[in-house]
């Protein structure tokens, strides 16, 4: 068997494979450059984008914790002029579909920023961060409320005709019915999971060893919730999942695809090896062939349940 | 800025807590300069999961060493390898020391482990420079000298040299240091940094920290690591990229 066809689609995004670098892990992709040739990827998600620069959190901002990482970094960004004027130009010259992730306050902000970069032709798609934990308005008080979410969703469609993708927040109940509103609302995908509310103590000091005294956790630890919120999605919903949550290896990007992912980010996994996404390509191949598979696409929510 | 595997060559205790490591990395040991670091993967587990940054104590022909002190499970795993064991390292990285600068003699200004960096900064500048080294630390088990020159240590609790901080020591022999051709290098914990501050302020001193910070990538993706800046106020600086070396004026301590 020759050819392994890696490409893969969620929704109207066309990607060469489904190996995608998750927002707010690559920065603009200029220093993980320098690690992985961007022309390998899968796609690449910008951090995320505000209309004004933010400074983000004061230190500290990260935390280690078993298997994980605690961080609120606070969506720190240069706004949306100086991603245009100065972060945009650098990824063209890559042959990797740029998806720009977008953070707001408002709806009208998410929408504002739409519209702003919408017309940018480097822009193949747009990932809107209603889930980010570590702000204190916008973030989460979008990502908890499902009827924020659809009205997110319908605005911000209503401002884009480049494929729309919802990142989702592990940090409820029933994540399917946030799906379901995207696509309700004409969202193209969701993305699950960003990372889940956490905190760490310092037993000395008994003080919080985030300043922010909250933070998002990331890292293998979530990797089982996140396969769980994708597999929710993949049965309840009929809406492209892009994986997310704690992948180390090409292993848990075929475990999230079974699941029920069209697509996956490697997040944390680039702090520490910069290097590892553009070989987990090779490594997917590789395994397509040992198991006679012909389109990786075929792996999406291929998961055999046993019957109830 | 390369990810390489990298030797273990020997590990050996300096004193109390503290360890000297000799690695084999050509690639990295032919780059990097003094103050810059690495950020090594200490286990192939997903625990601990992140890359420990080090400082760079000294280069040696392909040969690299730190000096560490072990704080935690990362250190301690480090301290446990053994000649031929390999490192996962990622360097170099950061900005380091700018011994160029036009100057006739380096204070440098040591704060227990912040000693790491001077071992290297010593070598390049001794056979052009005067060199008086300032060593604090809270016992004399805490006071490093490996690779140092022209020492005058102080302790907390006057158990070696002058009982005191390392800046209150400073302060009793700036009249035989001071002058316009001295420049400054310090690194140690905040409280050390920030009297250090205060004194090259108070003397006009042309002064350079390396400061520490928490950090997952090292080279500037993560933003784990802002320092404030006493210039821009609409944004931080980042430990790893823009540092960890600042001159002492251009940080909020």
């Amino acid at each position: 068997m020759n050819n392994v066809d890696l490409s893969v689609k969620v929704g109207p995004l066309k990607l060469r494979n489904p190996v995608m670098l998750a927002s707010g892990t690559v920065g603009y992709g200029r220093e993980i450059s320098e690690f992985t040739d961007l022309n390998k990827i899968g796609g690449i998600v910008t951090k995320s984008i505000s209309i004004k620069p933010r400074m983000g959190n004061p230190p500290q901002r990260i935390v280690e914790t078993p298997s994980g990482m605690l961080n609120a970094i606070g969506l720190a960004n240069v706004g949306v002029e100086a991603f245009i004027n100065e972060k945009i130009p650098f990824l063209k010259k890559y042959d990797v579909p740029l998806i720009c992730n977008i953070a707001a306050s408002t709806i009208d902000e998410y929408v504002e920023c739409t519209k702003i970069l919408t017309g940018e032709d480097a822009i193949k798609a747009f990932e809107i961060n209603v889930s980010c934990p570590n702000v204190k308005e916008g973030g989460l008080q979008f990502g908890n409320d499902v009827r924020a979410v659809g009205k997110v969703t319908e605005q911000v469609r209503a401002a884009t005709e480049k494929p729309l993708i919802i990142k989702l927040s592990p940090n409820v109940s029933y994540i399917a019915e946030f799906a379901e509103v995207v696509k309700k609302e004409g969202g193209d995908a969701v993305s699950a999971i960003n990372t889940l509310v956490g905190t760490a103590f310092d037993i000395y000091s008994r003080k919080p060893k985030i300043k922010n005294i909250n933070g998002g956790l990331s890292g293998p630890a979530i990797k089982p919730v996140a396969l769980a919120k994708v597999l929710e999605i993949s049965r309840n919903v009929d809406i492209p999942v892009i994986g997310i949550g704690g992948i180390m290896s090409w292993k848990d990007v075929v475990e999230f695809m079974i699941a029920g992912a069209s697509a996956i980010q490697v997040g944390t996994l680039n702090f520490i090896d910069p290097t590892a996404a553009g070989r987990m390509v090779d490594e997917l191949e590789q395994y397509c062939r040992e198991m006679n598979i012909t389109k990786i696409s075929g792996l999406t929510a291929s998961y055999i349940l046993d019957k109830e | 800025m390369i990810v390489v595997k990298s030797t273990v060559i020997n590990t050996e205790r300096l004193q109390g807590n503290i360890f000297l490591q000799k690695i084999r990395s050509p690639e990295i040991a032919s780059l990097i300069k003094p103050g810059e670091f690495l950020n090594i993967k200490v286990s192939e587990s997903t625990s601990p999961l992140l890359r420990r940054p080090f400082s760079v104590a000294d280069v040696e022909d392909e040969f690299i060493y730190l000096i560490f002190n072990v704080a935690g499970e990362g250190t301690q795993l480090l301290s446990e390898k053994r000649e031929g064991e390999l490192l996962d390292v990622l360097g170099p990285l950061g900005r380091g020391f700018n011994l160029n600068d036009d100057f006739e003699s380096a204070v440098l200004v040591v704060g227990g482990i912040g000693a790491a960096p001077f071992p290297f900064v010593t070598r390049m500048l001794e056979n052009r420079k005067k060199i008086i080294t300032f060593i604090g630390g809270r016992t004399s088990a805490d006071v490093i000298t490996y690779g140092m020159k022209n020492v005058f240590s102080a302790t907390d609790d006057g158990s070696g040299g002058f009982k005191g901080t390392v800046v209150d020591l400073l302060l009793t022999k700036v009249n035989e240091f001071r002058s316009a051709y001295v420049k400054v290098f310090g690194c140690g914990p905040t409280p050390m940094l920030r009297a250090l501050k205060e004194f090259c302020l108070e003397y006009d001193l042309n002064c350079e920290v390396s400061t520490e910070c928490a950090m997952a990538c090292g080279f500037g993706i993560c933003q784990g690591c802002p320092i404030e800046s006493t210039e821009q106020h609409d944004k931080y600086l980042l430990v790893c990229k823009d540092g960890p070396v600042f001159n002492i004026k251009d940080i909020v301590i």
